[in-house]
């Protein structure tokens, strides 16, 4: 598995060959064997190309992200980004080329717990009636639990969720009566019930302040240093992308960035149950003080 | 006004109005949180194209109406597909193909004219058993898909995209919705009439949306307000001969005026 990075991070597109050729990958060779079990293909593009009717949107684009990754993708408004979210995620289907998620074919892929969802917050109507517990707790539902009661289990799931992400005290709100900062918890909650091993994040942060989402961006990337989760994430913070994953894209394609950055903090991750660390990490956080925590440790530091 | 209930036509009309007030908001929550509400205007369309063939070959008209109202729910899905991003393209193709059909075949079948005004403004008091019936069977189809898939069909109306990565078949639960809502809308026919059943369907929804509680809440309340309306509206329009469908329509867009407007008095 230890494969070098560039191997398995290779893109062809027939017009574009500049821009990933010329740097040299930051991810660490994986010569220590206890890293290497962290570098398992969780999303593979095999030559995918996908166009709305004539409109060819995606070509002959190939990429691979590893577990622990950090895949932040930047670019302009309609160069493909959510397309290819949507393309990993199983949401369409690629024209040609073959998409893997955890080494399985995409078409074959059942285990869509594993993967944790953060749709744009506009998806979601100011006035949809579902209290902050109702929308938590749907991100249990799914093929498997589609006709299974909700047991105790899972309300303390759903519990454990709100409390991890500080919106505990949210949970009879309506949805649409919050902060654009507290949706975004909220749907981070959702995606995190399962405790999933690939969270994918669609402009998380758009349209809410910037305390919001310094906070937002702090947890993410606690998440990603501290626990067995890979991400990627479409945002239009690049300020906040930048200083955590690094200046250089690892490639380019048709004007939207690449940037990648490895995480191999693994001795760290002991505790499996992401929400219950999470809520040991905010209760850090509360007592520390806001302000201080953001001195001690800058909100998204390069540094590791 | 109390010696109506011991009409036995009265109490037929009763006893579907409660049944039709479970359905119709029950499915109407999920039409209008997904900005479908004219889907069931459509259908109600082709459904009375269904009830004038029903006539004329003189067969039971609204079974007929309840084959087109389903025929036409495959239609829907069909257009939906064909023209993504538009539905409500789909939508006024099939409402006017529906309502162009009917007038042809109302025509062609002269005479029948006078029951027809049964199907387009309803007429409840004229439920006989056959009616009732199939008003159960139906309640019984759409509570028990609605019970079962409550999770489902809760994700599809917040995000549809969420619902997919969750591994739910997001096209299928579609399809059953548009099903259970041709369904609800040709037997509501009889009840409301033709022109009045997306009123049925989604001013208590939006009565109840006005309340701004949670999910269950939401459903809840709003087949409380269907029902507050239909039982009211059947003893109010017995007791003064009014129209049934008119009167129990109008008094649901009362209610939501009322409600609107202690929202904003008390600003909950």
């Amino acid at each position: 598995m230890g494969a070098p990075a560039s191997d398995l991070l290779q893109h062809s597109i027939q017009n574009n060959h500049s821009s990933h050729t010329s740097h040299s990958p930051n991810r660490p060779s994986g010569h220590d064997p206890r890293r290497d079990h962290c570098h398992v293909p969780v999303i593979s593009l095999d030559h995918v190309s996908f166009g709305y009717g004539q409109k060819q949107v995606i070509r002959d684009l190939s990429f691979t992200v590893l577990e622990r990754d950090f895949v932040g993708l930047i670019g302009p408004n309609g160069a493909g980004k959510t397309t290819l979210l949507k393309l990993i995620a199983g949401l369409i289907r690629p024209n040609r080329g073959d998409i893997r998620l955890f080494g399985q074919p995409a078409r074959q892929f059942r285990n869509w717990h594993r993967i944790g969802y953060v749709p744009q917050r506009s998806n979601i109507n100011a006035l949809f009636p579902a209290t902050v517990y109702e929308v938590v707790l749907s991100g249990l539902y799914g093929r498997r639990t589609l006709f299974r009661r909700l047991d105790r289990d899972a309300r303390q799931k759903c519990e454990e969720a709100l409390a991890a992400l500080g919106v505990e005290d949210l949970a009879g709100r309506l949805i649409g009566k919050l902060s654009g900062g507290q949706q975004q918890r909220v749907l981070l909650a959702r995606a995190l019930i399962n405790n999933p091993d690939l969270l994918i994040l669609d402009e998380p942060t758009t349209g809410i302040d910037a305390e919001a989402q310094e906070a937002f961006f702090h947890m993410i990337r606690h998440m990603h240093r501290h626990h067995n989760i890979t991400f990627v994430m479409v945002s239009h913070d690049v300020n906040m992308m930048l200083s955590y994953l690094g200046n250089e894209p690892r490639f380019e394609y048709n004007g939207i960035r690449f940037f990648v950055r490895h995480s191999h903090d693994l001795d760290e991750c002991r505790e499996t149950n992401l929400t219950h660390t999470l809520k040991a990490f905010q209760e850090q956080m509360r007592s520390a003080g806001s302000a201080a925590a953001g001195e001690r440790e800058p909100v998204m530091s390069a540094a590791d | 006004m109390l010696e109506l209930l011991t009409y036995p036509f009265f109490q037929r009309a009763l006893i579907g109005g409660i049944m039709i007030g479970i359905i119709a908001p029950l499915i109407g929550v999920f039409l209008v949180l997904r900005r479908l509400s004219m889907i069931g205007d459509t259908l109600a369309h082709v459904s009375i194209a269904g009830v004038a063939l029903g006539f004329l070959l003189q067969f039971y008209p609204l079974g007929t109406g309840l084959l087109f109202a389903l025929l036409g729910a495959f239609i829907i899905e069909r257009l939906r597909r064909a023209y993504r991003g538009y539905a409500e393209l789909s939508i006024a193709i099939l409402l006017s193909a529906g309502i162009a059909l009917a007038s042809i075949l109302f025509t062609l079948g002269r005479g029948f004219n006078m029951d027809v005004t049964a199907y387009l403004f309803g007429d409840i008091l004229a439920l006989d058993s056959t009616d009732l019936w199939l008003i159960f069977a139906v309640t019984a189809v759409v509570a028990c898909c609605v019970l079962f898939f409550r999770k489902a069909l809760f994700l599809l109306a917040m995000d549809e995209d969420a619902a997919s990565v969750s591994g739910l078949p997001v096209s299928w639960l579609n399809m059953l919705v548009t099903v259970l809502t041709a369904l609800v809308v040709s037997v509501a026919i009889k009840a409301v009439g033709a022109l009045l059943v997306s009123a049925l369907l989604t001013v208590p929804v939006a009565c109840s949306l006005a309340l701004g509680r949670g999910f269950r809440a939401t459903l809840g309340f709003a087949v409380l307000f269907a029902e507050t309306a239909i039982v009211t509206g059947l003893l109010v329009s017995g007791a003064w001969n009014l129209a049934s469908g008119g009167t129990i329509v109008l008094l649901l867009i009362v209610m939501l005026v009322l409600l609107l407007s202690a929202r904003k008095v008390w600003k909950w």
